[in-house]
């Protein structure tokens, strides 16, 4: 029936004014205002960057096999077990055992409370796989040993990540994990990636090792390069300390050289070995080395016991200030690459918002003036519900706090486009319902009800569409799924209570009259 | 009353035709896929000096060894969009294009927009689109059959197809760029499209219950004509929003309200003139609808 109790309607009119509230309030001034909530502008319409980075693994397993293969000798070593030929070969450790000792070996891998092989209750598989061919063993990494890697070195990389993007002090950066080998960073306002690209790029690895001549040195030598590739050096492979044991560090100017340099602060232990060894030094090179790379190689002239010190080496006040950055937010665990970066200006981005809104301007205008010229009194009901639909849709975003991309107002607009169909399905279904039914209440209240399958359908199906964009796009189209999908709900909300309340006034009001609509 | 079916012939005969033109586009002369797909960097940029033309720009970008590059003027005079094709860079490296450019070139130049999409990650979202594409196509004939007969299902699929399909090879011929928002484009349309048969549908279903005695190829007719106007206003409203976003709503959205554009348009015919005749092959009759009142 085309009846509606007055309880019905203050609670639709309660929803409504409700809703053009709550999104009148992403135009006041955000200061002043009294709930905080407004929509959120997405990276391509506020401008900023987004960057992806994956985590290389591949040193961390082949490190992992490192401490591996050397914690296999000592546990060998220590139950008496004869072995030969430990190695590591294409991502896995071989070592092979006399016949006596193979199902003892084999049970040290294999057993539940192996200490040599952990085994993981979540996921009903140990650390390495085992294979035993005759007498040899060969260990590989299990699916879920590589997934706790990927896990863990995720987990300290994001830490570091964190750490230095808000060092350099950007608004509100977004630092979320994507599976579990990449991190996603976004950074808001930011125009300019430059700088935090570089910073991220670097695993910041630091080492102070010594420089030597012999090449018998017992922990073994490399040669690396410097930094400003010039020349290279024959370095220890001992390192008397790394970058866990730095406190502080912080750029500088060398009061007697000029020079920018870095200092730095060491913990306890930190100091108490650079202590040792500068002692034992004294008139050695030692080299300071940051990412495979020489920064610069002092002589030691004297013992420093101060736990503190300096590295030089041509910055400008920028880099020493990029430098400290790094050494104080720690090493990652390892590298990152850049895997996608989307940039956008702030110019561009307002350039956006404007032409968007002027296009939902244009296209609103468009279709009312349609449906008025269309539908005369219920194309302006038709209207008046769409505006009102456009007031709920930008509400339910703002309540959300949903982020507004530009597709995301292409979707607005297309809802605009598309909202009317539900109202116009009705209308032109009561029509046809006029031509045989004299009752104008009984052709409308028919018209409602046999349209509703239809729009049903047809909403339901958009709405699928919109539902499977959600999931599986990405960035601003899913910005997109997000206004279509709730603007489909608001249009059924609008038309269903909304213009079905304002045409049931008309209609009760003009029931006496011919060729209503 | 319009007599549609009476055309159905022709125009089936010329949705083949197009259909099988698209395939053979999309096979021989393929897609033209964006730095989302197929990986690189997109640089749109606005100079400051009036005189810079692609030329000029194309001039100092060859100078630089980034392989192959496309350049083209992108709404704006002063704006242009860069493609770079190679693949393996290093990060800051667009620092090092803005520098050369500015030295190039000697005037200063606003890096508005700069996406790079390493290979990894476009093949990711290429194939998540794909899926995206047929899940959805899938989620349709799905619901479909659970609202209606298989009919039926398989006429509202085939004017997806169809309508997907078109839209690909006109992409394809105008060599229109393929982005991640021409997949929501797609996705939309897929929605817009089934709209608009399911609307048509659940006309048949309801004159088919009503009608014993009218032949399914004159019934599709009558349902058609009794949704016309539905059809026409619904397309027509939709078109003026997206007409204005082509026009007003800025560059970027271009493609994606061009795809749109073709998509109602097809979707609205393939309504018409693919699912009915479907439904007339499959020889629909009030019995195949009983069936299902029954159950």
């Amino acid at each position: 029936m085309l009846y509606f109790s007055k309880l019905r309607i203050i609670l639709v009119s309660l929803i409504t004014f409700f809703f053009i509230f709550i999104a009148s309030l992403n135009f006041q001034d955000y200061e002043k205002s009294l709930l905080s909530k407004r929509i959120n502008l997405g990276l391509d319409l506020q401008g900023g960057s987004y960057l992806l980075l994956e985590i290389d693994n591949g040193p961390i397993e082949i490190q992992k096999l490192q401490n591996k293969t050397t914690f296999i000798r000592n546990y060998l070593d220590n139950k008496k077990i004869i072995f030969s030929d430990l190695r590591i070969k294409d991502k896995a450790i071989f070592f092979s055992t006399s016949k006596k000792d193979k199902e003892t070996v084999e049970s040290f891998f294999s057993n539940k409370e192996s200490e040599i092989n952990p085994y993981y209750n979540q996921y009903k598989s140990h650390e390495f796989d085992l294979i035993v061919n005759e007498n040899e063993f060969k260990l590989t990494l299990s699916k879920y040993g590589l997934i706790e890697i990927k896990i863990s070195s995720q987990d300290q990389a994001i830490e570091i990540v964190r750490r230095r993007v808000d060092e350099v002090g950007t608004n509100e950066p977004n630092i979320l994990k994507r599976g579990n080998n990449r991190i996603l960073v976004e950074l808001p306002g930011l125009d300019d990636p430059m700088r935090i690209k570089s910073l991220l790029g670097k695993t910041a690895n630091l080492t102070f090792r010594f420089v030597t001549q012999k090449d018998n040195d017992t922990f073994g030598v490399e040669t690396l390069q410097f930094e400003d590739d010039s020349s290279e050096a024959l370095v220890s492979k001992r390192i008397i300390l790394n970058g866990e044991n730095l406190l502080d560090a912080q750029p500088q100017i060398n009061n007697q050289t000029n020079e920018t340099v870095v200092s730095f602060t060491l913990d306890r232990v930190g100091a108490k070995r650079f202590g040792k060894a500068t002692r034992t030094g004294v008139g050695k090179q030692l080299a300071i080395v940051l990412d495979g790379k020489i920064v610069s190689a002092p002589i030691i002239r004297d013992a420093i016991i101060t736990g503190s010190g300096q590295i030089s080496g041509n910055f400008t006040f920028q880099s020493a200030t990029d430098l400290a950055l790094l050494l104080r937010s720690g090493a990652l665990p390892a590298p990152l690459n850049i895997i996608e970066e989307r940039t956008v200006g702030p110019d561009l981005g307002q350039d956006s918002i404007n032409a968007g809104v002027f296009a939902l301007l244009i296209g609103f205008l468009l279709v009312i003036i349609f449906m008025f010229l269309k539908y005369k009194v219920f194309g302006l009901i038709a209207n008046v519900t769409l505006l009102i639909n456009l007031f709920l849709l930008i509400g339910i975003l703002t309540i959300f706090e949903a982020t507004l991309t530009l597709p995301g107002i292409a979707g607005i607009i297309l809802t605009v486009g598309m909202a009317v169909d539900a109202n116009v399905l009705i209308f032109e279904r009561i029509k046809e319902e006029s031509k045989n039914e004299k009752n104008n209440i009984i052709a409308f209240d028919s018209g409602y009800v046999k349209s509703k399958t239809a729009i049903l359908d047809a909403n339901i199906t958009t709405l699928i569409s919109a539902i499977i964009l959600f999931f599986m796009g990405s960035g601003p189209v899913k910005g997109f799924s997000v206004t279509l999908a709730i603007g489909i709900l608001t249009t059924l909300f609008s038309v269903y209570f909304l213009a079905r309340m304002l045409t049931s006034f008309y209609v009760v009001k003009n029931k006496e009259k011919k060729n209503l609509i | 009353m319009i007599k549609f079916n009476k055309y159905y012939r022709l125009f089936n005969t010329i949705s083949l035709c197009l259909i099988i033109i698209s395939i053979l586009l999309l096979f021989f002369k393929g897609l033209n896929f964006g730095v989302d797909f197929k990986g690189g960097t997109l640089i749109e940029l606005r100079s400051n000096d009036k005189k810079i033309n692609v030329t000029s720009l194309r001039n100092s970008f060859n100078g630089m060894n980034l392989g192959n590059i496309n350049i083209k003027k992108f709404g704006n005079e002063n704006d242009f969009l860069i493609k770079i094709e190679k693949k393996d860079r290093s990060s800051n490296s667009i620092e090092i294009i803005k520098k050369k450019l500015s030295d190039n070139v000697g005037s200063s130049f606003n890096f508005r927009r700069v996406e790079n999409v390493g290979p990894k990650v476009s093949s990711e979202l290429l194939k998540s689109g794909v899926i995206a594409i047929i899940l959805s196509l899938a989620a349709m004939l799905f619901y479909i059959w659970i609202r209606f007969e298989w009919q039926f299902s398989l006429g509202a699929i085939l004017a997806l197809f169809h309508d997907v399909i078109i839209t690909l090879g006109f992409f394809s011929l105008f060599n229109l760029e393929i982005n991640l928002s021409i997949v929501a484009a797609i996705l939309t349309i897929v929605g817009y499209s089934m709209n608009d048969t399911v609307v048509i549908y659940d006309r048949v279903r309801e004159n088919l219950r009503k009608f014993s005695d009218i032949k399914i190829f004159d019934l599709t007719n009558i349902s058609i004509n009794e949704t016309l106007s539905r059809t026409i206003i619904t397309s027509v409203t939709t078109l003026l929003a997206l007409v204005s976003i082509y026009f007003f709503g800025g560059e970027i959205l271009k493609g994606f309200s061009l795809a749109m554009i073709m998509g109602v348009i097809f979707g609205t015919y393939s309504s018409i003139y693919i699912a009915n005749p479907v439904l007339v092959k499959l020889r629909v009759s009030q019995k195949t609808i009983l069936k299902e009142d029954i159950e």
